[in-house]
C-alpha cells in the first residue's frame, strides 16, 4: 500500500517532513491528471503572457474593491472548483458501478476515501460558499441602492482568502495527500494517530484560510445591509434577496467562529499533543461532532437562504406581480434563520444522546419545514393568476419547487429518530442531501446566473443551450440519486469502494448513466456561456432591464458604471424600481456631481498569498517559513494602514459622459 | 397620481445612503452613576466574603454571583451604551441575539454530552461487571 512510505517521521529544517516520495508519482491517474493541468496551466499562462493581459488583469480585476468585479471573480472561482468537484464525482461513481465481482476497480482504497472527502469540502466550502457570496456580493448593493460595500478593501480580501483556501486544497492533489476522514474530518480517525501524514492538515489549513474570508465577507455585507440602504428603504421595503442575503450572513457570523474554534482544538491535537478529542486521557471525540454541527446545520441555511431569495425575486419578476405575501416571506426567513441553531442533533442521533434529547432536536427539525413549506405555498400563489413567462430562470424556479419537495419530505423522515436508527449514514442520506443542495441550492444559482447575467455583462444568455443544460441536469439528477434512495433503503451505506451483493450493481450503473447526463448539464452550460459571448451583440441589452425587473438593480444600466447609480436613488415601496417605472420615473440628464469611490490596492491579495504560504509551511512542519509568512502578514497589515491613498473621486465630466452614452444606447432601441 | 407625488420620485442630488448616526456617548452624570453603582456592586461580595455575615456558603456565593451579573448590566449600559436606543436599536438586538445563541450552544452542548451514556450497557449490570471484575493485577 501507497501509506507505507509516507511514514517517515523524520524532518528536515528546511523543507520540514517535505521530501520527494510526498509527489504521488505510483499513482498514474495523479501523474497523468498533473500533466493534463500543468500543459492546460502552461497554455493559459502562456496565452495570458502573450495576448499581454497581465497588466489589465491585476490592474482592473485581482486589486479591484469594486463589489461587482468581486462578485464575478468568486462566481469564477465557483466555476472552476465545481469542475474539479465533479470529477471527484464522476471517478466514485465509475469506481462503485465498477467494483462487483470480485473487482477492486480502478482506485485503491488510500485514493478513493480522498476523493469522497475532496468531493464533500470542495463541493460545499469552494463551490457552493463562493457561488452564494459572489451572489450576494454582485447582486445585494445594487439592490438596495448602494455604490459598493462597506469595506470595499476587506471584501477584496475576503475574496482572496478563500482562494487561498481552495490553492491549499488543490495542492494536495499533487504534493502529498488530501484527508481520507470524510468531509467533516471526526476524530480519532482525523487524530494524529488516525491520520499521521499531511491530509488532515490540508483540510484544516485549506478551512481555516477561507474561513477567515468567509466570516469577514458575513461581517462586511451585515454592515452593508444595515448602514447604506438607499434612503426611504425600510427594512419592511427590501427586496427578499437582499433579507435573505442579511439572514445568511448572519448565520456566517454567528456559526463560522464555532468551525474555527472547533478545527483550532483539532490542530493542537495534532500538533501539540492536547487530549481535546482523543479517546482516551480525558477526551471526547463526541464533542468534536457536537461542536462541528453547531457550526455545519446554520451552513446548510447558509448556502440555501439566498437561493430562496433568488426564487422570491424569479418568480415574482416572470410572474409579473408582487411576490405574494412578502411580510410572511421575510418572517419565514427569520424564523428558519433562528430554528436553525437549534436542530444541529439530527445529524447524529444515533450518537447515543437517548430518547429526551433526540426527541427534542427530531421535533424541531420537523417544525423547521413549516416556515420552508410556507415559502412554497408563497410562490405558488405568486404564480396563481400571473402572466407567467416561462423563461430560463423560471424553468429553474419550477424544477426547484418539484424537486426541493421531495428532498424536504424525505428529510422529515430523517428527522424522525427511529427511522434515523434504520437510515443513517447510508445512501439514502446521500440521496436526501443532494437533493435539497442541488435542487434547492444549485437550481436556485443556476435561476440567479441566468436572471442576473445580462445585468453583469450587458447581454442575455442564449436560451437554446441553456435549456439543453436544464434538461440534462434535472433529469440527470433524478436518475442518478433516485437509484441511491433506493440502495439506501435496502441498507448500502456511505463510502464503500468495494461490493459483495451482484444485485446491486445495476442501481449503481443507473446512478453512472445519472451522472453522466449532469455532466452533459454543466458541458451544455459551458457551451451556453462561450455561444452567448460569441453571440453578444444579438443578445445585447441595451435597456439595464431586459425582464421588465421589480428591483433597484434593474434601474442602472447593464453592466452598471463604477458608481452604480449617478444619483442614489429613493425607495417608496417594496419593488422599488417597478414603483418607480409605474410612477413615470424619468432618468436625470444633467446636474451630475462628483462621485467619491474607494481606490484599488493590492494589500488583499499579497496577504492571502502569505496566509496560504503560511497554511502550507505549517501542513509540512517548516516552521521558520511559517514564522516568516507570519511576520510578513503582520508587517503587510500595519503597512497597509498607513495607505492614504485610499479613496478617489469620479469627475462630475466623466459621470455625464457615461450617463450620455446611455442616454443614446435608451434612445438608439427607442 | 397628482404631479407633486411624481416629484418625490425626483432625484434628490444631497440624499445621502448613510446616515450618519454618531457614536453613543454618555453624559458625566450618567458615567459617575456607573462608577458608583460598579463601586457599590463590587464592595458587596467583598464584605459578603471577607466579613462572613452569612454563615451559608452557598447563599454568600449565590448573592456574589446575583451581584456580578448586576455588574456585568451595570458596564452594558452606562460604559458601553448599550441602551435600547443605540444604533437605532440593533446594538440591543444583536446583544440579545448573541446571548441566545451562545445560551443555545452551552446548554445543548452540555444537555447532549451529558446524555451520552443513554446507549451504554444499563448501570446495573455495568456496575456489577466493574464490582465483580478481578483486582488489576501489576
Amino acid at each position: 500500500m501507497a501509506i507505507e512510505t509516507f511514514a517517515s517521521p523524520e524532518t528536515s529544517f528546511l523543507f520540514g517532513r517535505l521530501t520527494w516520495s510526498a509527489i504521488p508519482l505510483h499513482e498514474p491517474i495523479v501523474v497523468v491528471t498533473f500533466i493534463v493541468v500543468a500543459i492546460g496551466g502552461i497554455a493559459l499562462l502562456g496565452a495570458l503572457t502573450y495576448f499581454k493581459v497581465w497588466g489589465y488583469l491585476w490592474k482592473e480585476w485581482f486589486t479591484s474593491v469594486d463589489h461587482k468585479k468581486i462578485g464575478i471573480m468568486y462566481m469564477v472561482l465557483g466555476l472552476i472548483m465545481l469542475l474539479r468537484g465533479f470529477a471527484d464525482a464522476i471517478m466514485m461513481r465509475l469506481q462503485q458501478a465498477m467494483a462487483f465481482n470480485g473487482s477492486e476497480g480502478y482506485l485503491n482504497a488510500h485514493h478513493y476515501d480522498q476523493i469522497f472527502t475532496a468531493h464533500g469540502v470542495i463541493m460545499i466550502f469552494f463551490v457552493a460558499m463562493p457561488f452564494v457570496t459572489g451572489m450576494m456580493n454582485y447582486i445585494m448593493p445594487l439592490q438596495i441602492g448602494a455604490r459598493d460595500v462597506a469595506f470595499p478593501f476587506l471584501n477584496n480580501f475576503s475574496f482572496w482568502m478563500t482562494v487561498g483556501g481552495a490553492v491549499i486544497v488543490m495542492a494536495s492533489l499533487f504534493v502529498g495527500e488530501f484527508a481520507q476522514t470524510g468531509w467533516l474530518a471526526y476524530p480519532p480517525l482525523s487524530g494524529i494517530a488516525g491520520s499521521p501524514y499531511v491530509g488532515v492538515d490540508y483540510y484544516i489549513w485549506g478551512l481555516q484560510v477561507a474561513g477567515v474570508g468567509t466570516t469577514l465577507s458575513g461581517i462586511n455585507l451585515i454592515v452593508t445591509i444595515v448602514k447604506m440602504r438607499c434612503p426611504g428603504m425600510t427594512m419592511m421595503r427590501m427586496p427578499v434577496f437582499t433579507w435573505t442575503a442579511l439572514c445568511a450572513n448572519i448565520l456566517i457570523v454567528a456559526s463560522f467562529p464555532v468551525l474555527t474554534a472547533c478545527l483550532v482544538l483539532l490542530t493542537l491535537d495534532r500538533y501539540v499533543g492536547t487530549n481535546f478529542f482523543t479517546a482516551d486521557n480525558g477526551g471526547n471525540p463526541m464533542m468534536y461532532v457536537n461542536l462541528i454541527w453547531i457550526w455545519g446545520h446554520p451552513e446548510v441555511y447558509i448556502l440555501v437562504l439566498p437561493a430562496f431569495g433568488i426564487f422570491s425575486e424569479v418568480t415574482s419578476t416572470y410572474c409579473g406581480k408582487r411576490l405574494f405575501g412578502y411580510s410572511s416571506m421575510v418572517y419565514a426567513t427569520v424564523c428558519i434563520t433562528v430554528l436553525s441553531y437549534i436542530v444541529w442533533l439530527h445529524h447524529f442521533f444515533t450518537m447515543g444522546s437517548g430518547a429526551s434529547v433526540n426527541s427534542f432536536f427530531g421535533i424541531a427539525t420537523m417544525i423547521i419545514s413549516i416556515p420552508t413549506g410556507a415559502k412554497l405555498f408563497n410562490w405558488l400563489f405568486t404564480m396563481y393568476r400571473g402572466r407567467i413567462r416561462y423563461e430560463l430562470p423560471m424553468m429553474w424556479t419550477i424544477a426547484f419547487m418539484l424537486t426541493f419537495i421531495i428532498g424536504g419530505m424525505t428529510g422529515v423522515m430523517l428527522a424522525v429518530p427511529p427511522a434515523d436508527f434504520v437510515l443513517h449514514n447510508s445512501l439514502f442520506l446521500i440521496a436526501h442531501f443532494h437533493n435539497v443542495i442541488i435542487g434547492g441550492v444549485l437550481f436556485g444559482l443556476f435561476a440567479g446566473i441566468t436572471f442576473w447575467w445580462p445585468k453583469a455583462f450587458g447581454f442575455r444568455l442564449d436560451p437554446f443551450w441553456g435549456k439543453v443544460s436544464f434538461w440534462c441536469w434535472v433529469s440527470g439528477f433524478w436518475v442518478a440519486f433516485t437509484p441511491l434512495y433506493i440502495l439506501g433503503f435496502m441498507g448500502v451505506t456511505r463510502r464503500m469502494r468495494v461490493f459483495d451483493d451482484p444485485s446491486l450493481q445495476i442501481w449503481f450503473l443507473i446512478a453512472s448513466l445519472g451522472a453522466v447526463l449532469i455532466a452533459i448539464g454543466i458541458a451544455a452550460m459551458i457551451i451556453q456561456f462561450a455561444v452567448s459571448i460569441w453571440r453578444r451583440d444579438e443578445l445585447r441589452d441595451t435597456t439595464g432591464d431586459p425582464w421588465d425587473g421589480r428591483t433597484l438593480e434593474w434601474a442602472t444600466s447593464s453592466p452598471p458604471p463604477a458608481y452604480n447609480f449617478a444619483f442614489t436613488p429613493v425607495a417608496h415601496d417594496i419593488d422599488a424600481w417597478w414603483d418607480m417605472k409605474t410612477h413615470g420615473y424619468r432618468r436625470p440628464q444633467e446636474g451630475f456631481k462628483p462621485i467619491h469611490m474607494p481606490q484599488n490596492t493590492s494589500s488583499g491579495i499579497i496577504l492571502a498569498g502569505l496566509a496560504t504560504v503560511c497554511g502550507m509551511a505549517l501542513i509540512w512542519y517548516i516552521w521558520w517559513l511559517a514564522i516568516l509568512a507570519f511576520a510578513a502578514m503582520i508587517a503587510t497589515a500595519i503597512w497597509h494602514t498607513f495607505n492614504y491613498n485610499r479613496d478617489y473621486n469620479i469627475p462630475a465630466a466623466d459621470v455625464t459622459a457615461v450617463e450620455a452614452q446611455r442616454s443614446r444606447m435608451l434612445a438608439g432601441r427607442a | 397620481m397628482s404631479a407633486d407625488h411624481s416629484q418625490a420620485y425626483a432625484n434628490d442630488p444631497h440624499a445621502h445612503a448613510h446616515d450618519p448616526h454618531a457614536a453613543p456617548h454618555g453624559t458625566f452624570q450618567s458615567y459617575v452613576t456607573g462608577f458608583v453603582l460598579a463601586v457599590i456592586l463590587t464592595v458587596i461580595p467583598f464584605f459578603l466574603v471577607m466579613a462572613r455575615p452569612i454563615e451559608s456558603a452557598g447563599y454568600t456565593a449565590a448573592i456574589v454571583l446575583f451581584c456580578a451579573l448586576l455588574q456585568i448590566l451595570v458596564h452594558m449600559v452606562f460604559f458601553l451604551h448599550m441602551t435600547p436606543k443605540a444604533e437605532d436599536g440593533w446594538l440591543l438586538l444583536s446583544t440579545i441575539f448573541t446571548i441566545v445563541l451562545v445560551v443555545i450552544t452551552l446548554a445543548g452542548s452540555l444537555w447532549i454530552v451529558f446524555h451520552l451514556n443513554n446507549n451504554m450497557m444499563p448501570g446495573g449490570i455495568m456496575d456489577d461487571m466493574i464490582r465483580e471484575a478481578p483486582p488489576p493485577s501489576n
